[in-house]
């Protein structure tokens, strides 16, 4: 599945709710089922700056994707890149750099969030992209 | 009495709605929200008598330079100050802290030690880090103890004829405690320290009286009073602000300028260089004069109310701790519920209306002794009510309930 029809999945998804409560809970759910990020990977140089709660995310190379794991010790921020990796993993990295990102405005992500937390998206998203460029890089 | 009911029309800002719901202010400790009079005041500098202060000769400057000096004054009154020019406005706290820390510099040798406590703001503890490296002189820590007091006969025995200065907060940002400032400060100069006391969270509850605490610094900033940002204070002995360099050059603060040498001015002027915030200071009066009106005795009789109430209905919470329970604190609650991050609960209450301040704030020392990442911190002013509690309460079960 292309990352365009994945992202329209999960507008399909959020636009089932009514209220803030069924949209977080929801985000809640998908926090847990986030793909983890490996011990060996939860360093302070795998941190994402930017975020008031604690993110680690690690990408590898599978083939010719980029798989990505993460975790947090905030839920809700676990939610948040749940969202973000079930757009961007298993991926190529080409498509990960050209991929547009206003789903999260649409999923009502950005707008709801608190300014500080928005900001740690925006992190988290640039972090994915340059691991894609990194990892773009190697492939040649 | 303090009637709340007739307080809280005073501030335009509390009939917001956030998210649909009636905004509950529970985030005091990082700003005051600011009542019409102050709105007024400052409406009225712009309306009516803008204009660049002590130099003017024309009549809006004079107006504008008698009421910067009137509110100058208030404060003067308010902190018992000797005398006026021992009242420096600044920008807030964290300049008030810088100045005094850059005027050390020349009075500071390599081995002398500074004294800081282990609850400080990053405001209290990053200037004075920097003085250190300057000069070589040493940076020790007062500890504190799991109630969050500091531990005096620890403080006792660090004093020695070394120490140079002792720096601590009125009463702690991130848990509310009062400490024992007059002993400390008393202590200090016995071996011939001089005291910087941070009085930014103390000023909402409570009257310090420089004199009377025979303290030698003492800051605070206006929006934390329900005054402005960008406005505030830096109370000094006139003796320790002569003999203090200047902080900042330009104008306002010399006395004769040729290129061979400048004279500075007297004090308070030598350190209000350039163009102050005029309107900010005269605010910050203004905010002073409104609490005033209603008194911090009302004022402390029902935040102490309004902290015993909440206490006790957090901690009927399961699961919820609370950091910082020191005999004598101020209406701030600073929790956890075990298991959950104060990220999640903050971002769950926002979405109930309830303004809280999540994270470390500002105090990384204090959550790294804890142990943990932050906390969730409501710190209740006299405009808050007991609903206002109970909505907290609520949400914060609600949160619980999602997040668990």
């Amino acid at each position: 599945m292309s990352i365009k029809a994945i992202q329209e999945e999960i507008i399909d998804e959020f636009s089932m709710f009514d209220d803030w409560m069924q949209r977080y809970e929801y985000m809640i759910d998908l926090g847990k089922g986030l793909p983890l990020i490996a011990d060996k990977y939860k360093t302070d140089d795998n941190i994402i700056k930017g975020c008031q709660s604690k993110v680690w995310v690690h990408a590898e190379l599978e083939a010719d994707k980029l798989v990505f794991t993460a975790d947090s010790d905030a839920i809700i921020t676990k939610g948040i890149i749940a969202i973000l990796i079930r757009a961007f993993s298993n991926q190529k990295p080409q498509d990960i750099i050209d991929a547009d990102t206003a789903f999260i405005d649409e999923i009502g992500l950005k707008e709801h969030l608190s300014p500080t937390r928005a900001n740690g998206l925006v992190s988290m998203i640039k972090q994915l992209k340059l691991y894609a460029v990194a990892y773009q890089t190697q492939l040649g | 009495m303090l009637k709340v009911e007739n307080v809280r029309k005073d501030f335009p800002i509390l009939k917001r709605e956030i998210n649909g719901k009636p905004l509950v202010y529970l985030d005091n400790a990082a700003t005051s929200q600011t009542p019409q009079q102050v709105i007024d005041t400052i409406t009225d500098y712009y309306h009516n008598y803008n204009a660049n202060i002590h130099r003017g000769v024309h009549t809006l400057s004079q107006e504008a330079t008698d009421k910067y000096e009137a509110a100058r004054v208030t404060l003067q009154k308010h902190f018992n100050a000797a005398k006026t020019h021992e009242i420096i406005f600044t920008s807030g706290t964290t300049h008030s802290i810088n100045l005094v820390a850059n005027g050390f510099s020349s009075l500071i040798k390599k081995e002398d030690e500074i004294l800081v406590s282990a609850m400080e703001h990053h405001s209290n503890i990053v200037p004075w880090q920097m003085l250190c490296e300057r000069t070589g002189a040493i940076l020790k820590v007062i500890p504190m103890n799991q109630e969050g007091e500091l531990v005096m006969e620890t403080y006792h025995e660090l004093l020695s004829p070394k120490t140079k200065l002792v720096f601590c907060n009125h009463v702690s940002n991130a848990l509310g405690t009062v400490n024992p400032i007059k002993e400390m400060i008393a202590a200090a100069h016995k071996v011939g320290a001089a005291v910087l006391i941070d009085g930014a969270q103390a000023a909402p509850h409570l009257v310090a009286d420089v004199q009377e605490l025979d303290v030698d610094f003492y800051t605070i900033s206006a929006h934390k009073v329900c005054g402005p940002t960008g406005a505030g204070m830096l109370y000094g002995k006139e003796e320790w602000l002569k003999k203090l360099p200047p902080y900042q050059g330009g104008g306002e603060m010399i006395a004769e300028v040729t290129f061979e040498k400048t004279t500075y001015a007297d004090l308070p002027h030598k350190f209000e260089a350039g163009t102050p915030n005029i309107c900010g200071g005269i605010a910050f009066g203004a905010a002073l004069d409104y609490i005033n009106h209603i008194g911090f005795d009302a004022i402390a009789a029902y935040e102490q109310e309004l902290l015993v109430y909440a206490t006790t209905e957090l901690l009927d919470i399961e699961g919820l701790k609370i950091y910082g329970t020191a005999k004598e604190k101020t209406s701030v609650i600073s929790f956890n519920i075990e298991g959950i991050h104060p990220y999640d609960i903050g971002t769950i209450l926002d979405k109930l209306g309830i303004a809280v301040r999540t994270g470390h704030h500002c105090a990384q020392p204090i959550m790294d002794f804890y142990k943990i990442p932050g906390t969730v911190r409501a710190s209740f002013s006299f405009y808050n009510t007991k609903e206002e509690v109970d909505a907290l309460v609520a949400g914060v079960k609600r949160a619980k309930s999602m997040l668990l």
